[in-house]
């Protein structure tokens, strides 16, 4: 299992979204992403991809006016 | 027994792998909903896929103005597909999008919307996507006579042939009105259970919502991107004429959605913050552009697009001056940074303002 962080910073959704599946498509089952934005608009968008993806978020918090969601990818 | 179940069981699999599968074009409006859950009901299995083109009307301006912070926002595309139960595929089309933009083969619409390339663009990429990944056909949402310019009986099978994808291209809402496509003639959808939609009235798309239990679904006035806005279409005109070139960079089209923008001359324009949210916005381009802000007052940031000359920056100072505290004021301190982060600190005096002439608006 491999942990990557993708900065998605002053990015405007939905491209923190397309940005996070495109990495996401190179990793593997069981890997975690950290994705680091500053479009609160991801807080909503990233865990909807998710939900419909299968993927699962595994943290969504704002630190510093920055979103940071921590998802697993699913199968 | 075992040969029965063997028999039944290879019949099963025979049928699971047959299943069909279809890429729905899904906008995030109505009726790309309603095409893909009519074909999902005939038990095909339906993806979605979305092109963002960089114009598409999304949550960037809710992120970037204050006052639209506080409504909730969703980006539609994802939430129709989560209301359908598939998954959905956002596809990055920035830079090919350009050519149709720039050179549309069959012009604009009433703005800068080159609709029909765009969605010949669109299915074509569509096309490519199912050959890629083992789908079979492609459906969208268009109806007949539902816009003037792209989705007209003669423009359908425009569509259909200049983007390869003929026959392979399903229009549920309309296509008893329209020749049978090969997912039909297969028998893979059931054509007696498609519709025959046309004409303006959204009247028939409700019902079947309605029938679907759709609620709380997107129907955004002027349609599915900012190129059908005519204030938006008017700078981006502007921005054309004055580089003396027709092209763009996503940054561009980004900033063409915050600010009022101002152009006094030809060779530069202001873009001035209207609040909070968009100075900060604004802010993130301070390496890319000279940026003006007054420091004996508080007032919005200001970008400054083009080649200013010095005087040419005094009389930017003066239409800045004009939105921030010091408007009243005799003598403004402007605050004047380059995209190097040189800083010079320059005086004026704030317009009035009928001395920002109308005209300098675009
Ligand atoms: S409104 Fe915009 S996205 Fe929709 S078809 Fe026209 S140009 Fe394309």
């Amino acid at each position: 299992m491999s942990r990557e962080t993708l900065n998605a910073r002053r990015l405007l959704c939905p491209l923190p979204v397309i940005r996070t599946q495109d990495r996401v498509k190179q990793m593997n089952v069981g890997d975690h992403l950290e994705v680091i934005c500053t479009d609160p608009g991801v807080m909503q968008d990233i865990p909807t991809w998710c939900r419909i993806n299968g993927h699962t978020i595994l943290e969504a918090k704002t630190e510093d006016g920055e979103y940071i969601i921590v998802l697993e990818v699913g199968e | 027994m075992t040969q029965f179940l063997n028999k039944h069981f290879k019949h099963n699999n025979s049928i699971m792998s047959e299943q069909r599968k279809a890429a729905a074009l899904i906008s995030g409006g109505l009726d790309s909903m309603l095409a893909a859950k009519v074909i999902i009901e005939q038990g095909v299995h339906v993806e979605g896929i979305n092109f963002f083109t960089g114009f598409c009307v999304e949550g960037h301006t809710h992120a970037i103005r204050e006052r639209d912070r506080a409504q909730p926002k969703r980006n539609n595309s994802l939430w129709a597909a989560e209301q359908l139960g598939i998954k959905l595929h956002i596809v990055d089309v920035i830079d090919e999008y350009k050519d149709v933009l720039i050179n549309p083969k069959y012009g604009y619409g009433s703005n800068m919307n080159p609709c029909l390339d765009c969605k010949i663009f669109m299915v074509n990429k569509a096309k490519q996507w199912i050959q890629e990944n083992g789908f079979d056909f492609i459906i969208t949402g268009e109806v007949i006579g539902q816009r003037p310019m792209s989705q007209r009986k003669q423009t359908m099978p425009i569509i259909a042939r200049e983007s390869g994808a003929d026959d392979l291209l399903l229009r549920p809402l309309c296509a008893r009105n329209l020749p049978e496509t090969l997912p039909e003639r297969e028998g893979w959808v059931d054509r007696a259970k498609l519709f025959g939609f046309s004409g303006r009235s959204r009247k028939p798309q409700m019902e079947l919502a309605q029938q679907f239990d759709f609620v709380d679904y997107a129907q955004p006035a002027g349609g599915c991107c900012f190129l059908t806005d005519e204030s938006y279409s008017a700078k981006l005109v502007d921005l054309w004429q004055n580089r003396g070139t027709k092209d763009y960079e996503l940054d561009d089209v980004m900033l063409l959605k915050v600010g009022r923008h101002i152009r006094p001359k030809s060779n530069f324009k202001v873009i001035v913050a209207r609040e909070e949210g968009e100075s900060r916005f604004l802010e993130g381009y301070k390496k890319e552009f000279t940026s003006l802000i007054s420091s004996s007052h508080s007032g919005p940031l200001a970008l400054i697009d083009g080649e200013p000359t010095d005087e040419d920056l005094a009389l930017a100072g003066r239409i800045i001056a004009r939105y921030g505290q010091g408007r009243d004021a005799e003598k403004v301190d402007i605050l004047v940074r380059s995209q190097k982060g040189l800083e010079q600190t320059i005086q004026v005096s704030p317009f009035a303002p009928d001395q920002i002439a109308e005209e300098w608006f675009v």
